[in-house]
């Protein structure tokens, strides 16, 4: 198994932290006095997203972890597994409810994004910045309304339900935005 | 071509960085403290137990020369030999140092006052750093507390009472839990992990602050204090929650001192750091005599990265080691 010393830290590094694989956001390099010097490092768990804090005493080695990012392509859901294939080795993989989390609210069929994987195993998805879905069901549209002044709330095809202006229709296609899961725009069709 | 030559610090900064110099050395010039030089290649350094040294090689004797990671040695011997107060703005080296404060060659600013306690010492400071500090828009208005209060403020614990299971239900609830692991049984390394991640950064907001009476396991080269045995006399300086000096009522007693280097040069055997050997020419010095009196040492890179309110050393530095 690979190590990293602390002195090799640097950001986008990707370690193994309390048996999960994280990416190192921050490093910083901590010498009290002439005391001992320690490495204190902002760190990503790559499973559940979540930042946190570690120090390490400096020259101490920490596991590697065997993490990429590819892109690929959706294919479907069966119930249990999404499954991704990557284009090029036509190579599929399944992901679990888990890896998939919140991504699933912005995965359409055949639609790209970023399969995470550690050890050869999917452990997250991340959709495009920007999808377009259809509206599948939402109030109806108000006539004379062009701008969402309150807005309302919208089921997009897969699922995901976003606010949007009061003039959009059921079978419209919307420009989301998937990091803050905002209506952006009504895409042209 | 891509290679990137150019300095990584603005022509400012390089004026201010001479400017501040200038300003040092008309301070130490009408306090009639006499600027020395010493040799940065050395036969024998220091032994602490956490510093990584560069070395060079001599090709005329063979000899292994080290790189000085500070003129301290060097210049106790001229003050044995009774050169008086000095001071001395020179180049350190520190192997492996690097960050946002850290360049492993910085520039340092020793000196030592002949006959003046820790407290004149701290006087000594003020004068000189309070009208730097005034002209970058800092108070000139210097705290000085003791490390135990300080420490007992931001912790909620005695630096001098250790246990372990209050130390690490301290830092827990701190949100340290990493710290026992790190920490274990060792009460020094205890310290210096929660001064500098929990007490450090409340120090010295827009002002200098002196942190002074260190506990006695923490000792480098301080006097033990003569009132009181628990702490020695030593003094810490910070600015913006940034270290930038370190300074003693200077150790003479020369057993204390080998003392001192035996449990470090131990202290580094049982780490897997490298083996340094006793200087024998400082002892030497000490043995004839080192006159009563107090020193400090201060980042100079660092001192002026926090003046001109940079984010990182290597703003203020012409040509950082990624670039040197």
């Amino acid at each position: 198994m690979a190590n990293y010393s602390t002195n090799e830290f640097k950001a986008g590094m990707k370690i193994i932290l309390d048996s999960d694989p994280c990416a190192i956001i921050e490093n910083e390099f901590v010498k009290p006095g002439k005391g001992q010097a320690f490495s204190r490092v902002k760190i990503r768990n790559l499973k559940n997203g979540r930042v946190i804090e570690r120090t390490f005493k400096s020259g101490e080695s920490v596991e590697a972890a065997d993490v990429v990012d590819l892109d690929m392509q959706y294919l479907y859901h069966d119930g249990e597994f999404f499954h991704f294939m990557q284009p090029e080795s036509f190579e599929q993989y399944q992901a679990d409810e888990n890896a998939v989390a919140d991504a699933k609210l912005w995965l359409k069929d055949q639609a790209m994004c970023i399969l995470t994987l550690w050890n050869n195993s999917p452990i997250s998805v991340t959709p495009p910045n920007f999808v377009e879905l259809e509206v599948s069901e939402t109030d109806p549209g108000l006539k004379g309304d062009t701008s969402g002044g309150g807005g309302k709330p919208a089921t997009l095809e897969t699922g995901a339900v976003v606010r949007v202006p009061l003039f959009v229709q059921i079978g419209e296609l919307l420009k989301i935005d998937t990091r803050t899961g905002e209506y952006v725009s009504r895409a042209k069709a | 071509m891509t290679v990137n030559w150019e300095p990584s610090c603005s022509f400012e900064l390089l004026q201010l960085r001479a400017k501040l110099l200038h300003e040092i050395r008309d301070y130490f010039y009408n306090n009639h403290v006499l600027e020395v030089e010493t040799p940065q290649l050395c036969q024998a350094t220091g032994t602490d137990p956490y510093l990584d040294y560069f070395t060079s090689n001599y090709s005329k004797d063979g000899l292994t020369l080290f790189l000085q990671s500070s003129p301290e040695f060097a210049m106790k011997r001229l003050l044995a030999s009774g050169s008086g107060s000095i001071y001395q703005i020179s180049k350190a080296f520190r192997n492996g140092e690097s960050g946002r404060y850290h360049n492993p060659e910085f520039s340092i600013l020793e000196w030592y006052r002949v006959d003046f306690n820790l407290w004149q010492l701290m006087d000594d400071v003020d004068n000189l750093l309070g009208p730097l500090l005034k002209q970058s828009q800092f108070s000139n208005k210097t705290q000085r507390t003791s490390y135990l209060d300080v420490f007992k403020k931001y912790t909620g614990l005695d630096a001098l009472q250790f246990d372990v299971d209050f130390y690490q239900k301290h830092a827990e609830k701190l949100g340290f839990y990493e710290a026992k692991e790190l920490c274990g049984k060792d009460h020094s390394l205890w310290l210096d992990f929660l001064f500098s991640h929990v007490v450090q950064e409340n120090l010295g907001h827009n002002n200098l602050c002196m942190v002074f009476d260190y506990p006695a396991c923490l000792p480098s080269l301080a006097r033990l204090k003569q009132e009181d045995s628990r702490v020695v006399e030593r003094v810490e300086l910070f600015i913006q929650g940034v270290e930038i000096g370190n300074g003693f009522f200077e150790l003479s007693d020369v057993d204390e001192q080998i003392k001192r280097f035996d449990q470090e040069i131990m202290h580094r055997k049982n780490n897997g750091a490298v083996d340094i050997g006793k200087d024998s020419r400082f002892l030497a010095a000490l043995d004839k005599g080192l006159p009563d009196c107090s020193g400090i040492a201060i980042g100079i890179d660092r001192l002026l990265m926090i003046l001109s309110q940079q984010n990182s050393i290597n703003e203020v530095l012409a040509f950082p080691i990624e670039n040197a």
